[in-house]
């Protein structure tokens, strides 16, 4: 479980997480939502240690994170910032192959090849392997370092953003994938989401930040509500069960 | 290009270099020196063949290096003020400890052009814009920032021969008893190999780096130091060679991927046979006069280095 409690961080006078506390459960998809400017982003950032909070604390099943040494983390948890200006020419077998750093250090062992391979299968990449990661697509390179983040073999998995910049196939495409990583590998997923809709359908559970602060958390059920959007967006939306799922329209 | 043919070719061109020069020395003399060939052969063609070589690696391998940790394809000793600090490193050991030795003059020497290398990837946080030909240019002036500051103290020392001396990169002073300083990046070589993998991880970014677990300063740290020690080295022994640690990675880079680890070995092996290529180029074309190394590189690099801007802007 990842206990976040009472974390906030400034930049000059303004609080851009604001006393923030939730408790993130195993093995489900938890969505971070909220308007630009919420906090989202950063508070990911506190958890996955690559920023310092001002005051509170961050619980890795028990452990502080800020008190853990980093190659352990590194086992437990991955997270993937957008990292779309990446210019290196890495095939992408090297690049899911740097997801085992933490274990090997460099020096690949039998058992790192065998992750690398199913990770590979997993992300169905095996016959792009050999392929330099400027001659992909934007879903294709999505879809490399998310391979590297499965051969890195974590029990945590935080990805800011996973949809940006992606068509509507690729953005499914992915997100099936994260539903498979917590349904059949028992994984827990983080994401920070801009997509509404993709976070109504596929998450357990969503958290909405706003200036900051929780503004609502919950199931899907307690989240996508009209009233619920409405403090989180101030804006009007009607929301429709389509197939079972709930579907926001907001765009008129 | 076949790591073979580049082997093959790198034989080659090594076993010319020693029988090319003003004393005739063939190869069917090989078992029957006499005196003065035996001295040119050991005290002057065998050193320079040698010097050349590591001085091809080393500032390939380290033109790599600033490359990935950079981010940026245009970043290299040359275009960082690496070399220029490093001038200027000597050039504060002969005004300020007259009676430096050599060594010395090392430690000087490479303690400046670590501050100056520190001081650019300083200077390239806090730009914003981000810009792959920006960035070197600013690099260019940063560097003759550092020279002009060196010419004028040479000047109001009257160093300034002295000190252009260390301009012009020059194989042709190379003779027994002054390159030896050169072995010292060996290991550094050897260091770099084992870093490979980190410093490829840096070159993702610190938040990248910081996922895996890896230190990211002290990779960087490491970088850098393998840089300067390489780059003053070379300097001091050799002199400025331009480009060589541009031109270099950035051909490796487009048949064998940016991934260090399996680059490292073509990177070395292409930059040692294309200083040997410019160095024997120099040698013959005003026999039995010489072009120095300095010049040869500068412009077939210079071309080079137009070229892969361009091909760069395509591609961009």
């Amino acid at each position: 479980m990842v206990e976040v409690q009472s974390v906030s961080k400034s930049y000059g006078l303004k609080a851009v997480v604001d006393d923030v506390s939730v408790n993130i459960q195993k093995g489900k998809i938890t969505s971070f939502i909220g308007p630009n400017g919420a906090g989202k982003s950063t508070l990911l950032s506190i958890i996955s240690r690559l920023m310092s909070a001002d005051t509170g604390e961050v619980l890795i099943d028990g452990q502080k994170v800020n008190e853990t040494k980093s190659r352990d983390l590194a086992k437990k948890m991955a997270i993937l910032k957008q990292s779309n200006h990446l210019n290196l020419r890495l095939s992408v077998r090297d690049l899911v192959a740097f997801g085992r750093f933490p274990y090997s250090q460099g020096k690949l062992t039998k058992e790192d090849h065998v992750h690398i391979d199913e990770a590979l299968r997993y992300m169905e990449l095996e016959e792009l392997q050999d392929r330099y990661l400027d001659q992909l697509s934007g879903g294709q390179k999505q879809r490399a370092f998310i391979a590297m983040t499965i051969a890195q073999d974590t029990e945590y998995i935080l990805l800011d953003e996973p949809l940006n910049n992606l068509d509507m196939k690729h953005s499914v495409q992915i997100m099936k994938v994260l539903r498979r990583l917590a349904d059949e590998l028992g994984k827990t997923v983080l994401i920070v989401i801009h997509d509404i809709n993709f976070a109504s359908v596929y998450s357990d559970y969503i958290v909405a930040l706003k200036d900051g602060k929780i503004e609502a958390q919950g199931t899907v059920n307690e989240i996508i509500t009209t009233l619920t959007l409405k403090q989180v967006y101030g804006m009007d939306m009607s929301i429709q069960e389509i197939n079972n799922q709930k579907i926001c329209v907001y765009f008129s | 290009m076949k790591k073979r043919y580049l082997v093959l070719l790198l034989i080659l061109l090594s076993f010319a270099s020693l029988f090319i020069g003003v004393t005739t020395i063939s190869p069917l003399d090989l078992f029957r020196f006499s005196d003065h060939q035996t001295q040119i052969f050991w005290q002057s063609r065998v050193p320079r063949l040698i010097s050349i070589l590591i001085a091809g690696v080393t500032l390939s391998i380290s033109g790599f290096i600033m490359q990935q940790l950079s981010r940026n394809k245009f970043v290299s000793p040359t275009t960082a003020g690496t070399m220029d600090s490093a001038r200027f490193g000597i050039l504060i050991a002969l005004i300020v400890f007259t009676s430096a030795g050599p060594f010395e003059k090392m430690v000087i020497a490479f303690l400046f052009s670590l501050a100056g290398t520190f001081l650019f990837m300083k200077i390239l946080d806090r730009i914003k814009m981000k810009d792959p030909i920006f960035i070197p240019l600013v690099g260019l002036m940063f560097g003759n920032i550092i020279s002009s500051i060196t010419t004028f103290f040479a000047y109001k020392h009257d160093l300034i021969q002295n000190m252009s001396a260390w301009l012009q990169g020059d194989f042709s002073m190379i003779t027994a008893g002054r390159y030896e300083m050169l072995y010292i990046s060996i290991p550094l070589v050897v260091i770099a190999y084992f870093f490979a993998d980190r410093f490829t991880i840096a070159g993702m970014g610190e938040d990248f780096a910081k996922n895996l677990g890896l230190n990211y300063k002290q990779a960087v740290n490491v970088g850098l130091v393998i840089v300067a020690l390489s780059t003053t080295l070379v300097v001091l022994t050799v002199g400025l060679i331009p480009f060589l640690g541009l031109v270099v990675p950035n051909i490796v880079s487009i048949y064998r991927g940016d991934n260090l680890k399996n680059s490292l070995f073509d990177t070395a092996l292409l930059g040692a046979v294309f200083i040997l290529f410019c160095d024997i180029l120099g040698r013959i074309i005003i026999f039995p006069y010489e072009i120095p190394i300095g010049l040869t590189v500068g412009v077939i690099g210079s071309g080079i280095f137009i070229y892969l801007l361009m091909r760069r802007r395509d591609y961009a």
